[in-house]
């Protein structure tokens, strides 16, 4: 399988690597995935409490190519935005960009579901009620 | 000088020996006939090169020319082995033995024996991916006709007991099949010392060509049929209708005599550079050998590298290195080996597996060039792996609930 230059791209220089650390309140953790279906995603978001605006963002990822591409992609996109602006965030966005192929798009989905997993989790801390998502359709 | 890309997928198929297309290029030009013409030099050329390459196959497995069937290949063998005895020996019995591990040339063979009133008991593998002969022998009932067991295990070069299994076989008066497409040419298989009564093989895992192969069929002690499964001009002794691959066969042929020559002295050369391989990735943490070390091919190695996806790690360097791994991603059905799987391997390690295949032709550059590429893309990902951070604090990742997907 050939993959987009995008993806080499974010495969070989992976932008925002890392750990946030996840007991602080302002920080917000997704895992997703599972390792029996070859892939888990870690997703961080640091966010200012006062003004709503996500100023860092991080993650892990055990995957393929394409699943580490997704992820660090939307790492990028993360910062800078506010947490609602983040909600919008989906998955088919990432398709088009990294151009995914059909096999490839529930890397992107396990994306979108890892952003939403850490809005929660940074929701949860704060005493705000968790949004309630539709489940994923490809999975 | 190291050349890139290197080859390391030769479970998959060979490079050809050079030596082979030299003796094989007159027979698409000058000596084009069809072995079965009969009444002119053109044929009499071919049918001679026919018998030559039919004698060369046969020295390299211990066999008389006659019990050489040519076919297309290894699939073609396997399916006119196994529905060839279960059609030939239906007044005999309808069940036949085979294991989970096979390639899926036998697997889907028998379910389509299953489809059409057979019976099939799917032996499970030990750990190591060998079958347990007790096991064997306690599977065996009045009804069996055959077992079909491979002599070496496409994925992880596992060698089975070839021997024991058909010593169990003859006291029953059972027939053994069995799938040597990855042993013939790279170790010693003799089909009387084996005990085997059919055996499917093929060029192209051996330096010859891709498009034949051959399914040997036991004469005599004891005298064995198949059934044809195709209709024809009644080539291949009535076995096997069609006109003969002459070009394909020659090289089957120069690659049998070949291997034969040289199967020693490479096995041993080849053996020291995996194991150089292997020890070096091993060096690695949390890196596994999967399937039995001691009863393996010389040039095969099939590893984990826990906490790492496979595809995510052949894309760190499959431009320069080819190499296929165990993982969902690589496979068209999305799921990770099933043989991986039958050796109770988690889908974990399943899924972070690769698979090396040396050769002939494999340099011990390209070995050093791989362990350092490999070891360097591992390290990078697992920098990148939230379980292997989670492995590295302690946590245990069997507690979490992961969200199956």
């Amino acid at each position: 399988m050939a993959y987009s230059e995008k993806v080499i791209d974010h495969y070989q220089n992976p932008k925002n690597v890392g750990t946030l650390d996840k007991s602080s309140k302002n920080v917000g953790t997704g895992l997703v995935g599972a390792p029996e279906c070859g892939d888990v995603m870690r997703l961080q978001i640091e966010v200012n409490s006062e003004t709503g605006m996500i100023t860092d963002a991080k993650f892990k990822t055990f995957g393929c190519g394409s699943a580490i591409a997704s992820s660090s992609l939307a790492t990028e996109w993360l910062k800078g935005k506010s947490v609602d602006e983040a909600l919008k965030i989906d998955n088919m966005t990432i398709v088009e960009e990294l151009n995914l192929p059909p096999v490839k798009i529930h890397c992107s989905v396990l994306a979108e579901d890892a952003i939403k997993a850490a809005i929660n989790d940074y929701r949860e801390k704060n005493g705000m009620e968790k949004i309630k998502f539709e489940e994923s359709v490809i999975h | 000088m190291l050349q890139l890309p290197i080859y390391l997928d030769n479970n998959a198929t060979t490079p050809m020996d050079p030596r082979v297309l030299e003796a094989m290029t007159p027979y698409f030009l000058q000596n084009f006939g069809n072995a079965a013409s009969r009444n002119h030099p053109f044929g009499w050329a071919a049918e001679e090169a026919v018998d030559y390459s039919r004698e060369q196959v046969a020295r390299l497995i211990g066999a008389d020319p006659k019990e050489i069937i040519f076919t297309s290949g290894a699939t073609e063998a396997d399916n006119l082995g196994i529905k060839g005895v279960f059609e030939m020996y239906a007044s005999k019995g309808n069940h036949i033995i085979t294991a989970t591990t096979e390639h899926k040339a036998v697997l889907d063979t028998c379910k389509h024996i299953e489809k059409i009133g057979g019976e099939v008991t799917y032996l499970n593998v030990q750990p190591d991916g060998l079958i347990n002969l007790v096991e064997l022998e306690a599977a065996i009932k009045p009804t069996t006709i055959l077992i079909s067991i491979m002599y070496a295990n496409n994925e992880i070069g596992t060698v089975m007991p070839i021997k024991e299994i058909s010593a169990i076989a003859r006291k029953h008066g059972v027939l053994v099949f069995t799938d040597a497409t990855q042993a013939v040419g790279k170790i010693p298989v003799d089909v009387n010392k084996d005990g085997i009564d059919l055996m499917a093989f093929t060029a192209h895992k051996m330096y010859g060509p891709k498009g034949v192969g051959a399914l040997y069929v036991r004469r005599k002690n004891p005298r064995v049929k198949v059934t044809a499964q195709m209709d024809g001009g009644g080539h291949e002794r009535g076995m096997r209708s069609g006109t003969l691959n002459v070009p394909g066969i020659v090289g089957f042929g120069k690659a049998c005599e070949l291997c034969m020559l040289e199967m020693e002295t490479d096995s041993k050369r080849i053996s020291v550079l995996r194991d150089k391989l292997e020890s070096a990735l091993l060096t690695l943490e949390e890196a596994y050998v999967n399937g039995s070390r001691e009863h393996r091919l010389p040039h095969v190695a099939n590893i984990s590298f826990k906490h790492v996806e496979g595809e995510g790690l052949l894309m760190g360097f499959n431009k320069n290195i080819a190499l296929s791994s165990g993982s969902a991603c690589t496979s068209a059905s999305l799921e990770p080996s099933y043989v991986l799987k039958a050796l109770g391997l988690g889908d974990d390690l399943a899924h972070s597996s690769l698979r090396f295949g040396l050769s002939r032709f494999t340099t011990e550059e390209e070995i050093d060039y791989t362990i350092k590429a490999i070891s360097d893309t591992v390290l990078k990902l697992r920098e990148m792996s939230p379980l292997w951070e989670m492995y590295k604090e302690g946590i245990d990742l069997n507690s979490i609930q992961w969200a199956a997907h």
